[in-house]
């Protein structure tokens, strides 16, 4: 058939409709055409439902032509149905009552003499999404499962996890998932076998909330005979459903190693695949299956990594980006597996910035003695670089191979050429850099401050730059020949210095000028303590404070606070764990690896995908306790993106150690407190947040809001919680089959907590901050399970609770178990209090 | 489990949108576009493929200056959904012939049926253009790839060599020819991306070869397909060693790192004869990508010199040779050299009886730009320009200049020697005797000469 013959302009440009006077002006059209017999009725039709999945495709509500949709939709012409069916899957769900109209033509379709029109009906059927039509999905799905062609079995295969999402009770009233799995194991159609696979897996993960058997029914598509039925067939599979088949196999565990010698001979070829996401599957496979294999664990890396390497350069940048992620977590893992390979991360000119980022960052984890050279060559050119971002990120990856230890006496000549460049980011960065060398090579001084002291302060634009300058100002003061006049200029335009930064920094130098060269900076100091003084910044005008009060206390300790003997910095701080980045390789091939981050920070619990959930205590994901560590990770890359202690960290240590009794009298001081976690703070100030609850709740009355009708919060207990406690799953589900249950009760929750469970983390977060932990959580709304913990302060006795929570009736299902008897009330006590208030602060 | 997929324009339009199961908020397209738009403003980035705005997971790809995007709440494979954006980008290529904005508003009534097909609640079902035929019922509506600026690979064989139909590569798969009758025939393409490093002294710091062989079929009744490769080709690093009586007597066979193959390639006889079998699915798709980092010849040499010649100003020097036979023209060859940032001007002195050579100073970005339509091989072309500066250099302009990037096409020309011997169509019949073309082309990938 030709191509219909619309007017040019309106379908060139669907997303230029004018809006309302278009959605009226199509219904009119659609009602003239309703009922026209005339020849050309079916093409004029055509043609006006094209401008109405134009106007939806813009975002224009064409909702009100439902009506008009449905009446026109009664024709044999297939393009016009698939538009109709378009159009009525959209808007279904808003006119339920006229998608009813829908279903009487939908239903005749499934039973067409033409496959194509049946599976077509039948997906667009399970795709209304509007619950009181579920009724008449059944009959059409049971048949369709049956039907003689392998398109209509594989749209009704995917339909009934369709249904399910609808209505779950009537598709496993109509027993789908059971005919699901019998297609599954018999069908001779791969894609179907697939689509099977893809739906029980869906179904039966969201069901394992409510019912033991869904988890049994995992176990059994994790089992050995499905897994190996499936990889038999492998290469039937299309390619996507090839990765969701080896996604399973990944996750098998072989009963020994014949098992999985027999898998990866079988799979062996898939590593040899165009697609790159067959491969990574593969590898992922390879990897898990290994991984109590040292030997051949080396050797999969061996072999997978020429392919990865030849992905890398076949696709587009977005795939190659991808690729390289991955690649990213395996050179981290095993940095000298690659470490002759280093060319292949070299930047090329047509990366995109996104690319090249990754790369520095793979060459900075690959360097070692015997490539450190070309390594360190190669990022100096990038240094020059007309890409800045770039540029700056190569200065920073060569002061991190520096840390690396490996060959930096050439690597520290190279820095300070970058000083001679001239460019003012180049400076800056590099002055960054030099600073954290010097504090982990006190050596290297020498050659540094020679060059670092021809810097003029006022060609640093940067504070970052800036304030390592100054550090160094006064670090060095003795050696470097006109410190306190260098500095003296700078304090002289105190007031046009914009980051309190390097005021702060600007503070400690000139103190510690003052302490090895006295005459000298003696104006100077003073005229620094005055200007910080009447500084408007609170952290900088504290730390003036601090030391006047400490000078005038007594200048030798102020000395000692000031500049203690440094010991050089040895080990500087990883900004992952090791847990961390081990759960990220366990999630290996999914946007984990990109993110690097483990599914759990960025995933909502019930999206955080079908192979990472269970309900069973043997297989939870670990909850709440992980996050706290990265925030405080995170929280510590923000005070310190240079990797080593700041400088003000580094004196708050010298502080605790060299003078205990400073610590509790001077705890106020602005780093010291940032530096610390909210959990720490309240430690020190006991109490303090409940006497806030408190205040909140006069406060609402004086607003005239009125007490809020629940009964008010039982007594803060006196039993007070360890702030860190340490508990893994495994010992959690150990302790928790061993101890008897020592409390059992239903409490309620306030209204607003039980709104605020929309969000179940909210609830994490809550108990969080009273120091009781979540081990696991699941659930679908309206119930809620979690698996939470505690433990006593300074005790090493635990706290178990399991707490099942439904939002409808805000009432929560506690089982206590407790390892020190004495406590359980207080415990219990503290637990429902502590409960009872979330929602409310 | 994909939730969205969507079109947008580079303007941020929604060209195709298509929601497969209702969980993600409104307006995510809104929601992506901007923040794609102003990614790091400051540092001119580009927006990274993959990224997560509150617990949406957005995956795109750029293809034709569009924006193919998948939307997921899930933590899926990365590289599952930026490969299946990049096949629905390919099949809808397939159906519209070419693939760029115009086409995509012109048809989007059959990209809503391909993605019908293609997805279905959010698992990804057939790719293969072939299969989803017999489900696809809208025709194409053709634009003029005449008046289109030309895109990706294959448009590069529309200028240049006579003897290939201008159009073949920009039919769609599916729709028929204005006469009615099908053409049969068969284009494999060799397509070579090359990266060569230079150092300032001419010595090749590194050079890799990235290669595909592409094929596009307008077979009808899909015969079988023999492939044959160069003899001696090796595969992987070491193979080298175990070959070496025959590369130390013919001193010119090709190794190849590493290769992957199409789900439809047999590589039952690989190993022996290097031949590979496969019956073609219809559409494009690549047969084979290779990796190779054995040293090869490059195609250029490039010389940049600067100096300084007085206190702000400066003399630059670029040179270019064409080490490839005489009977081979690279064309659409552009050669950029970043400058100092306090450049003011630049003018330019061409060779004497340059022709189509433009040149150009680029104020905004500081870069020397040098275009030459084309370059017969053999030759050796050269361009000086004088630099003022605003103020006084200090010393080391190699570090405030370059590196210098070149970009350059070269049709029936491969750098990696990879050659097809024969290409076989299984008969079937005496005078079934299809068209078969088969073409090498080399492309500039990072060709960098650094001062």
């Amino acid at each position: 058939m030709a191509p219909t013959a619309p007017s040019p302009a309106k379908s060139a440009s669907p997303s230029q409709p004018s809006g309302k006077s278009e959605v009226s002006d199509l219904k009119q059209q659609l009602r003239q055409l309703a009922g026209s017999r005339a020849p050309d009725a079916d093409d004029q039709r055509r043609d006006v439902f094209k401008r109405v999945i134009s106007c939806m495709t813009a975002g224009i509500d064409v909702s009100a032509a439902f009506g008009e949709m449905v009446l026109c939709s009664a024709t044999s012409d297939v393009v016009l149905k698939k538009m109709c069916y378009l159009y009525v899957g959209v808007h279904a769900r808003a006119h339920p009552d006229l998608a009813l109209l829908t279903i009487n033509f939908l239903q005749r379709d499934c039973r067409d003499q033409d496959p194509t029109i049946r599976g077509l009906a039948l997906r667009s059927l399970c795709s209304l999404r509007v619950p009181n039509l579920v009724e008449y999905l059944v009959t059409p799905l049971t048949t369709g499962l049956k039907d003689p062609s392998a398109y209509v079995r594989m749209v009704a295969a995917v339909g009934a996890a369709k249904l399910y999402h609808i209505s779950a009770t009537t598709c496993l009233d109509a027993d789908l998932p059971a005919a699901l799995k019998a297609l599954m194991l018999s069908d001779p159609d791969a894609q179907v076998v697939a689509n099977c696979l893809h739906s029980l897996l869906e179904i039966w993960t969201l069901e394992a909330a409510n019912s033991e058997a869904a988890g049994r029914e995992i176990e059994t598509l994790y089992s050995k005979p499905v897994v190996f039925y499936l990889l038999n067939k492998i290469k039937e599979f299309s390619e996507w459903a090839q990765c969701h088949v080896l996604e399973l196999a990944s996750k098998f565990l072989p009963s020994d190693n014949n098992e999985i010698f027999d898998i990866m001979n079988l799979l062996e070829d898939r590593l040899q695949h165009a697609n790159g996401a067959v491969v990574l599957a593969t590898i992922k496979v390879f990897l898990h299956l290994t991984m109590s294999m040292t030997d051949v664990h080396q050797q999969v890396y061996e072999r997978i990594k020429a392919p990865l390497l030849t992905l890398v350069g076949a696709g587009s940048p977005e795939q190659s980006y991808s690729v390289l992620c991955h690649l990213h977590l395996l050179v981290m893992r095993a940095p000298m597996l690659f470490s002759s390979d280093y060319k292949s991360f070299y930047c090329q000119f047509s990366d995109p910035s996104y690319v090249k980022k990754l790369k520095l960052e793979m060459l900075t984890a690959i360097a070692n003695e015997s490539n450190t050279y070309e390594i360190v060559t190669e990022l100096c050119e990038y240094a020059g670089n007309v890409d800045v971002p770039i540029a700056r990120e190569s200065i920073r990856a060569v002061g991190k191979i520096a840390l690396q230890q490996y060959d930096v006496n050439a690597i520290v000549d190279r820095l300070l050429q970058f000083l001679e460049m001239d460019k003012d980011y180049v400076t800056a960065e590099t002055l960054v850099l030099v600073k954290d060398l010097l504090r982990k090579y006190p050596q290297w001084s020498h050659d540094c401050i020679a060059v670092v002291g021809n810097i003029s302060s006022q060609n640093i634009q940067e504070p970052k730059g800036k304030a390592a300058l100054i550090w160094m100002l006064g670090e060095y003061s003795q050696d470097m020949h006109d410190a306190p006049y260098v500095l003296e200029n700078i304090v002289v335009n105190w007031d046009e210095e914009q980051s309190p930064e390097v005021r702060l920094h600007l503070l400690t130098a000139v103190m510690k000028c003052f302490f090895k060269r006295p005459p000298e900076t003696q104006k100077t100091l003073g005229a620094t303590l005055a200007a910080g003084l009447a500084d408007t910044h609170q952290d900088v005008h504290d730390r003036a404070l601090f030391y006047y009060r400490l000078l005038q206390y007594d200048p030798a300790v102020a000395e000692r606070v000031v500049n203690p003997p440094k010991q050089a910095v040895s080990v500087f701080a990883d900004t992952q764990s090791s847990e961390i980045k081990d759960r990220i390789f366990d999630e290996f091939n999914s946007l984990s690896v990109v993110y690097q981050k483990p599914s759990y920070m960025f995933t909502d619990k019930e999206h955080r995908g079908t192979f990472e959930y269970s309900e069973d205590l043997a297989n939870l994901t670990v909850g709440a306790e992980a996050p706290e560590t990265v925030i405080s990770a995170q929280r510590y890359q923000e005070n310190d993106n240079d990797l080593l202690l700041s400088t003000s960290d580094k004196e708050d240590n010298g502080i605790r150690s060299s003078n205990g009794s400073y610590t509790s009298t001077y705890n106020a001081p602005s780093d010291l407190l940032s530096s610390q976690t909210p959990a720490e703070t309240a430690l020190i100030n006991p109490g303090s947040s409940t006497y806030s609850t408190q205040t909140n709740f006069s406060l609402d009355d004086l607003l005239g809001l009125g007490v809020p009708d629940t009964p008010a919060p039982p007594p803060p207990p006196a039993l007070a919680l360890n702030s860190k406690p340490v508990l893994d799953p495994p010992t959690f589900q150990k302790k928790w089959g061993q101890l008897a249950l020592s409390f059992s009760q239903e409490c309620s929750l306030s209204p607003q907590g039980a709104a605020s469970l929309m969000n179940p983390q909210s609830l994490i977060r809550h108990m969080q901050s009273n120091y009781i932990q979540c081990i696991a959580s699941g659930g679908q709304p309206p119930n809620y399970k979690f698996y939470f913990y505690g433990q006593k302060a300074g005790a090493a006795a635990v706290y178990l609770v399991e707490c099942i929570v439904n939002t409808a009736s805000a009432k929560a299902q506690l089982k206590i178990k407790v390892e020190d008897g004495t406590t359980a009330d207080a415990f219990s006590t503290l637990f429902q209090s502590v409960l009872s208030q979330f929602g409310r602060s | 489990m994909i939730s969205q997929f969507f079109v947008l324009s580079q303007r941020g339009d929604h060209i195709v949108f298509r929601d497969y199961r209702g969980e993600v908020p409104k307006g995510s397209a809104e929601i992506f576009f901007r923040k794609v738009k102003f990614w790091n403003e400051d540092e001119a980035e580009e927006a990274p493929p993959v990224f997560n705005i509150d617990g949406v997971n957005y995956v795109h790809v750029k293809v034709a200056g569009l924006f193919f995007v998948v939307t997921t709440m899930v933590n899926i494979s990365p590289s599952l959904l930026l490969e299946l954006l990049q096949r629905i980008a390919r099949v809808t290529k397939d159906y519209l012939g070419v693939l760029n904005e115009d086409s995509l508003r012109k048809n989007f009534i059959l990209v809503y049926e391909l993605l019908d097909e293609v997805i279905d609640f959010g698992y990804p079902q057939t790719t293969s253009t072939e299969a989803l035929k017999s489900y696809i019922f809208n025709e194409p509506i053709m634009v003029d790839a005449g008046r289109l600026p030309p895109l990706g690979p294959a448009a590069m064989f529309m200028q240049g060599t006579k003897r290939m139909p201008g159009t073949a590569v920009t039919k769609s798969v599916v729709a028929n020819e204005p006469g009615g009758k099908k053409r049969e025939e068969i284009f494999v393409d060799i397509i070579e991306k090359i990266s060569v490093t230079f150092s300032s002294s001419g010595y090749i710091l590194t050079s890799e070869i990235d290669g595909t062989i592409q094929m596009k079929s307008y077979l009808s009744g899909n015969p079988e397909i023999r492939l044959a490769l160069n003899e001696d080709l090796g595969i992987g690093k070491n193979s080298s060693s175990t070959h070496d009586y025959r590369s130390s007597s013919g001193g010119g066979s090709v190794v190849l790192d590493d290769c992957n193959f199409h789900e439809s390639v047999q590589l039952d006889s690989f190993d022996i004869d290097r031949t590979l079998h496969l019956i073609p699915p219809d559409g494009e798709f690549p047969v084979m990508n290779y990796r190779m980092t054995q040293e090869f010849k490059p195609p250029f040499r490039v010389t940049a010199l600067i100096e300084e010649a007085g206190p702000s100003r400066a003399e630059v020097l670029l040179k270019i040779r064409a080490d490839f036979p005489a009977n081979v023209t690279a064309n659409t060859i552009t050669v950029q050299m970043p400058v100092p940032s306090y450049t003011m001007r630049a003018s330019f002195e061409l060779e004497a009886g340059a022709v189509g050579q433009t040149t150009d100073f680029k104020e905004g970005t500081r870069r020397l730009e040098w275009n030459l339509k084309k370059i017969v091989g053999g030759s050796e072309h050269t361009l000086r320009a004088k630099l003022t500066f605003s103020q006084e250099t200090h010393g080391n302009l190699t570090k405030e200049a370059g590196p210098v990037n070149m970009n350059f096409t070269i049709p029936m020309y491969n750098a990696s020697k990879l050659q097809v011997r024969y290409l076989q169509i299984a008969k079937k019949s005496k005078t079934y005797n299809p068209y078969r073309w088969v073409r090498y082309v080399t492309q500039a990938n990072s060709y960098v000469a650094r001062l």
